[in-house]
């Protein structure tokens, strides 16, 4: 006979039901309940019901329901109604590293494959652009272009402007210790116009742009608008990777080359401030110390990022799953995948270069 | 309701099978839709009735058998082909799946540029037209975003009859309606039927409007993987002799077998 009184309410406290099946083992006894003094009850009752009668299930004693308020005893047939099924709880699995390990290598060989195959659609997708038989608005190719350009502006120019300082400040404390200071001038413009001003838009644009591009395409294809253009024999890559791809690829020059031009008046600024040189000098020396070839590597790099971030951000938005998680899993893998790429493409065009002498 | 229309077939689908990986969804699908019809697909939840549709509409490529349109192979045809015969139909997705970056009447005018050789005036006009059609006359400049949804399933109706398609395919259209707009959706799909003599496949399981609009059915069954019958949704409701299908259109209330048929 088990007596409940008082409140067994969820957010009241109540005794803790293993020490309330802790007093009947196997007794072998018939359970039955009283509940005459019970007041209030909910949810927190019916737990304790639950494991009551599992624990006699599992003693085969038998259970007498009559004590019970009406409401209870409904509920607690509702929830014995259908027996849990076998298999339906989820066990945790466990693997071994090795067999991680492996499912991981076998995603990043997969991963490969992808990305693999989208470039090749690209490609085609470009050859139809060519042939004029690519499927897209011109007035969408305006708008992404706008949005990867001009709306792009203020934050690249921020951090242009403060990696040029950065630089200088650097440049000005070594070079100062040889009396060379004015090389400070140099410094900046080989690093912003060849290296930094490349990449660090890129990366820029790939948080900003490539992260934008995952987002937007990922949620094309929840409301089942990506499907819409299909059926209707519109190619997704012509109508929606295109005109992004090409956005960037022509944006990101631009982006780039205003980059190195903030950059470098922002080293201005500090050597102004910290050398003892006329703007004029400063300026002379910087001129001397660039060539077009080191623009044009620049302008080269920027391009093969641009179709990088690009490619990451509609590839992962083309691949994404049908639910609100797998947009934001998109949008990260957008950003990774584009900064990754960035980084190895940046090593890889640097050993070139530097084998053709540029 | 079948002997009104030309039995001549339109849709054949003829020993499909349909698979995600290993896993069967549907296999042995045999069925035919006539010119004229309105075809319903119905199942439980779960067993494969919009993995059909999108075997019929070209997004997913069923893993064997064989789609035709007019006796033309669908899935074994080349792109061009499969994009000429795609034209012909037009598809109401669940949501209406509208392209958010663009207002109704670009939803509309996308088709009708990339697909025929009218001028913008004449496309703009076509797209007032297709919305009045759809109740929603004056709403051409606004986004799917600032209406409701109901209204977004509608202009998605338009959208679909852009290229005044010969077969419209519609996924669940009545799912999240109120019962009056269901009603005139209902209504709207026997109008276009009656006059524009357009075969018309339905995923549902609205069991109203399966009753008073389809002329022939396919039912799927999630337990067996296939189809359990075809025919009339009437006929199967009071005469099947499959007790499966019968309780599924009867909602498991075999007691209210006429009463029911009778208030539908």
């Amino acid at each position: 006979m088990l007596v409940f009184s008082g409140d067994w309410v969820i957010s009241a406290k109540r005794p803790e039901i293993d020490e309330l099946l802790g007093e009947f083992g196997t007794e072998g006894a018939a359970i039955s309940f009283n509940s005459d003094n019970l007041n209030d009850w909910d949810s927190a009752l019916l737990i304790a019901l639950c494991a009551i009668h599992q624990q006699a299930k599992q003693y085969q004693l038998s259970v007498n329901l009559d004590g019970l308020p009406d409401g209870a005893r409904g509920l607690l047939h509702l929830a014995l109604a259908v027996e849990e099924r076998e298999g339906a709880r989820k066990s945790a699995r466990h693997e071994s590293l090795i067999t991680r390990l492996g499912n991981a290598t076998l995603d990043i060989w997969g991963s490969c494959v992808e990305i693999t195959a989208f470039i090749g659609e690209l490609v085609l997708s470009f050859g139809r652009l060519i042939k004029g038989k690519a499927n897209y608005r011109k007035s969408d190719l305006v708008v992404v272009i706008q949005e990867a350009g001009a709306e792009a502006l203020p934050i690249v120019g921020l951090i242009s402007f403060l990696i040029g300082m950065i630089f200088a400040f650097v440049g000005i404390f070594q070079l100062k210790a040889f009396g060379a200071g004015i090389y400070t001038a140099d410094l900046v413009a080989v690093a912003m116009v060849r290296e930094m001003a490349p990449i660090m838009t890129a990366i820029i644009m790939a948080g900003r742009t490539g992260a934008a591009y995952a987002a937007q395409i990922g949620t094309m294809k929840v409301n089942e608008e990506i499907d819409a253009l299909t059926t209707l024999g519109i190619n997704p890559i012509d109508f929606l990777a295109l005109p992004r791809v090409i956005a960037l690829i022509i944006m990101m020059p631009l982006l780039t080359m205003y980059s190195s031009l903030i950059g470098i008046l922002g080293g201005l600024a500090v050597g102004m401030s910290m050398l003892d040189v006329s703007v004029m000098q400063y300026l002379v020396e910087t001129q001397s110390a660039l060539s077009l070839s080191t623009l044009f590597g620049g302008l080269f790099k920027a391009v093969v990022y641009g179709s990088l971030i690009g490619i990451a951000g509609c590839l992962q938005g083309l691949n994404c799953g049908n639910n609100a998680m797998a947009v934001g899993q998109a949008t990260t893998n957008a950003v990774v995948m584009g900064i990754v790429m960035i980084v190895v493409s940046a090593a890889v065009l640097t050993v070139i270069y530097i084998n053709i002498g540029i | 309701m079948n002997e009104q229309h030309s039995a001549k077939p339109h849709i054949t689908v003829s020993d499909m099978t349909m698979a995600y990986g290993d896993f069967i969804i549907q296999q042995n699908l045999n069925f035919t839709v006539n010119h004229g019809d309105i075809f319903i697909i119905m199942g439980g939840s779960g067993c494969g009735k919009s993995t059909l549709l999108k075997c019929l509409i070209g997004l997913k490529e069923p893993s064997a058998g064989a789609v035709s349109f007019d006796g033309e192979d669908f899935w074994g045809s080349d792109d061009d082909d499969r994009l000429t015969m795609k034209r012909k139909f037009g598809t109401l997705f669940q949501s209406g799946a509208l392209w958010s970056s663009m207002t109704l009447a670009e939803n509309i005018a996308l088709p009708l540029s990339l697909y025929t050789t009218l001028g913008e005036k004449d496309i703009a006009e076509l797209c007032s037209y297709k919305l009045s059609l759809v109740g929603l006359a004056g709403f051409d400049d606004y986004y799917p975003s600032e209406i409701s949804g109901g209204m977004n399933k509608r202009a998605g109706l338009a959208r679909a009859m852009a290229l005044d398609p010969e077969i419209l395919f519609f996924d669940e259209p009545s799912a999240g309606l109120d019962p009056i707009s269901a009603k005139l959706l209902d209504d709207l799909i026997l109008e276009l039927r009656d006059s524009l003599k357009t075969t018309i496949v339905i995923v549902t399981h609205e069991l109203a409007s399966m009753f008073s609009i389809g002329d022939n059915s396919v039912f799927l069954d999630a337990a067996t993987h296939t189809q359990l019958t075809t025919g009339n949704p009437v006929e199967l409701r009071d005469t099947s002799p499959i007790p499966d299908v019968r309780n599924f259109l009867l909602r498991g209330e075999p007691n209210e077998l006429s009463d029911k048929g009778k208030a539908l």
